[in-house]
């Protein structure tokens, strides 16, 4: 038993300060979030001095339709980079998907959530084409989704045929990114939400008690839930200045909050975690590795698809620079300025949202102050090499001092 | 220490890979209680002989059996566990994540539809096994990257307990570990016997198989070239047994049966 103790007492010694450790989390990117809601914070203060617009309820409400379609595809995004791995198909997936929408609406005069839904189905075979060649054959996903990126571009001008172009007129589908509910409807999410989620930490708390688990902190619980209560409560009050909750915010969040309970409180989420890391661990503890890949490009080819009808719905219409130009890449840049790792296994779903908002702010900003799109590109460019130089060194930071 | 039926048997195992004859009609036994180091050169058949045990290779020879009946292992299997020397740990995940990696807990209720994780039931278990074993880790919530070698090492053994085996095969846990930390994984071994499970520990560090087996197996060349009780011999008998000169020599040339006929 002495030696029992003794071995207790050296590991005792090992133990850093868990203040120090807490700081270390912070910098290293278990806390990043911080760091990107401080960014966003100074990104608002230095447009609002400039052009005091840009914090309106009417700028705000404009600032979140402009994200959504970027965040939606973000959503399936995370869940590559979690993985470790890229797809650069996803612009291309959104617009040709969309088109699939628009020629089944409009031509073939498709109930519209018919048409949406085959959309969708559309991304996730797709997706899941993708992911089974890249885990089958064991090529760099990069390689295939850059074949996708050309095939599906391909396809897109072939489905929406001479023309070039569809114009949706089917109010089921405009009305996605255009319905906005009333101020009463407004404070009723509001309240569902609140009390969702205040029911969800004093449930998962009083399990903890219950279990007799030691770091029961009431406090940080309290500060979240009224952080977040702040937080719901000041967003409805602005968009109900304005227009009103957008049905289009709506559906993000949803996607953004189930996804990440997903990610983060499933076996699924677990393990794609876990292939994530360490793909030979993964392995070895029994998980099948391969469906975790395809389920994983099946998620990100299905949210192409539903940003690509977000799309779609906010423009009327689907045109051959649907799901083009910078889309992807912002699409993929979002999260990681927001903090999820190139490198697999680690991010959070949220990092979508966050960085659709970052890159959303930029941009909107910038054109409220009417700068050309030059600047604008160079810009996000710029904040993007940022975001992942800071992901880089604390990355080797946490290899260098995390083991002893 | 130990008598009675083994908890695992090998007799007259054999494989061959081509021309190379990696074990050669090897006898092998571990008991209830007891921890067996596996000791031997670079290409003595170690990790061959460990891998017929884990069930990755079949033998072409030979019979295993377990607790006393034969068994043919295919692939591994409940009962003997496996702890690979790079201990084959998700770095980005925490303690409870590793440890029930694989089989993880599902709750019950609604969430039982998405498959939702039981955190707060398998960090409670956790907590017991590691305080069973008297593992100290700062917080179970740490990403086990964090951790250092040797509490890293401690984890992936504590992980191969959860499915309930009798049998645990440790690969080198000692390799590029310090001092203090060699301590604890070796003070780990010992728990392990005390919980009546048969150990094998494979290392190239005499002194450390010293510190903990009851009983040393030595190979040498495919062959079982010696054993030895560790209270009984010195270091330099499984030398000469592991290089196959001085005394151990020529029990080796005996094709190693005469220590255990």
């Amino acid at each position: 038993m002495s030696a029992t103790e003794a071995a207790t007492v050296e590991e005792a010694g090992e133990r850093r300060p868990t203040t120090g450790e807490t700081v270390r989390r912070i910098v290293q990117g278990d806390l990043s979030s911080v760091r990107v809601v401080l960014g966003l914070v100074v990104i608002a203060v230095i447009f609002q001095v400039q052009e005091d617009r840009f914090l309106s309820a009417e700028n705000l409400t404009n600032l979140m339709l402009q994200i959504t379609t970027i965040g939606l595809i973000s959503v399936g995004v995370v869940y590559v980079l979690l993985l470790g791995e890229i797809d650069l198909s996803v612009g291309a997936v959104s617009g040709l998907s969309a088109a699939v929408m628009a020629v089944l609406s409009v031509n073939h005069g498709w109930n519209a959530y018919l048409a949406i839904a085959a959309a969708v189905l559309c991304g996730a075979a797709i997706g899941c084409l993708q992911g089974s060649l890249f885990s089958r054959f064991v090529v760099p996903s990069f390689v295939v989704t850059l074949a996708g990126l050309l095939a599906w571009e391909g396809a897109l001008l072939q489905v929406l045929g001479k023309t070039g172009s569809l114009n949706i007129n089917d109010p089921k589908i405009t009305g996605l990114a255009n319905i906005f509910y009333s101020d009463m409807v407004g404070w009723i999410f509001a309240a569902v939400i609140i009390g969702a989620y205040g029911a969800a930490l004093a449930v998962g708390y009083r399990r903890r008690v219950a279990a007799g688990l030691g770091d029961t902190n009431a406090i940080s619980q309290i500060v979240r839930f009224v952080l977040l209560a702040a937080i719901v409560i000041a967003a409805v009050a602005i968009l109900n200045s304005n227009r009103g909750v957008p049905l289009a915010v709506m559906i993000l969040l949803a996607f953004v909050v189930g996804m990440e309970y997903v990610a983060k409180q499933t076996t699924f989420g677990r393990h794609v975690f876990a292939v994530g890391g360490n793909a030979e661990a993964a392995r070895r503890a029994g998980i099948h590795v391969n469906r975790v890949r395809i389920a994983v490009f099946t998620i990100a080819g299905m949210m192409a698809a539903i940003g690509g009808v977000m799309a779609a719905s906010r423009l009327f219409a689907v045109n051959q620079n649907s799901g083009g130009n910078e889309l992807l890449l912002l699409a993929i840049a979002g999260p990681v300025i927001a903090g999820t790792s190139l490198f697999g296994g680690r991010g959070s779903v949220w990092t979508a949202l966050l960085g659709a908002l970052v890159i959303g702010s930029i941009s909107n900003g910038m054109d409220l102050l009417s700068l050309s799109s030059a600047v604008k590109l160079m810009v996000t460019g710029g904040v993007l090499l940022l975001a992942v130089l800071v992901d880089a060194v604390a990355r080797q930071q946490r290899q260098t001092s995390g083991r002893v | 220490m130990a008598d009675g039926t083994p908890l695992l048997e090998l007799e007259g195992v054999s494989k061959r890979f081509g021309p190379v004859q990696a074990l050669d009609r090897v006898d092998f036994a571990v008991h209830a209680g007891e921890v067996i180091g596996l000791v031997g050169d670079n290409g003595a058949g170690k990790s061959t002989l460990v891998k017929a045990i884990a069930g990755i290779y079949s033998p072409d020879e030979g019979t295993i059996r377990f607790e006393g009946e034969e068994v043919r292992i295919k692939g591994p299997q409940l009962g003997i566990a496996t702890v690979y020397q790079d201990l084959a740990l998700c770095d980005n995940l925490d303690v409870v994540a590793n440890l029930f990696l694989g089989r993880e807990q599902v709750s019950a209720g609604p969430g039982q539809v998405s498959r939702q994780l039981d955190e707060v039931k398998m960090e409670h278990e956790t907590a017991d096994l590691l305080s069973n074993l008297a593992v100290t880790i700062p917080s179970l919530r740490s990403e086990v990257g964090t951790l250092s070698g040797g509490q890293r090492q401690q984890v992936a053994v504590a992980r191969s307990l959860l499915g309930d085996p009798k049998v645990v095969l440790l690969d080198e846990p000692t390799a590029a570990l310090g001092v203090p930390q060699t301590k604890q994984v070796l003070e780990l071994i010992r728990r392990l016997r005390e919980r009546e499970l048969g150990v094998v520990v494979i290392s190239h560090n005499l002194v450390d198989v010293f510190a903990v087996a009851d009983r040393i197996f030595v190979l040498r060349l495919g062959r079982a070239a010696g054993e030895f009780k560790a209270e009984e011999t010195t270091e330099e008998d499984v030398v000469g047994a592991i290089t196959g000169l001085g005394n151990g020599g020529e029990r080796d040339q005996n094709e190693g049966e005469g220590e255990k006929a």
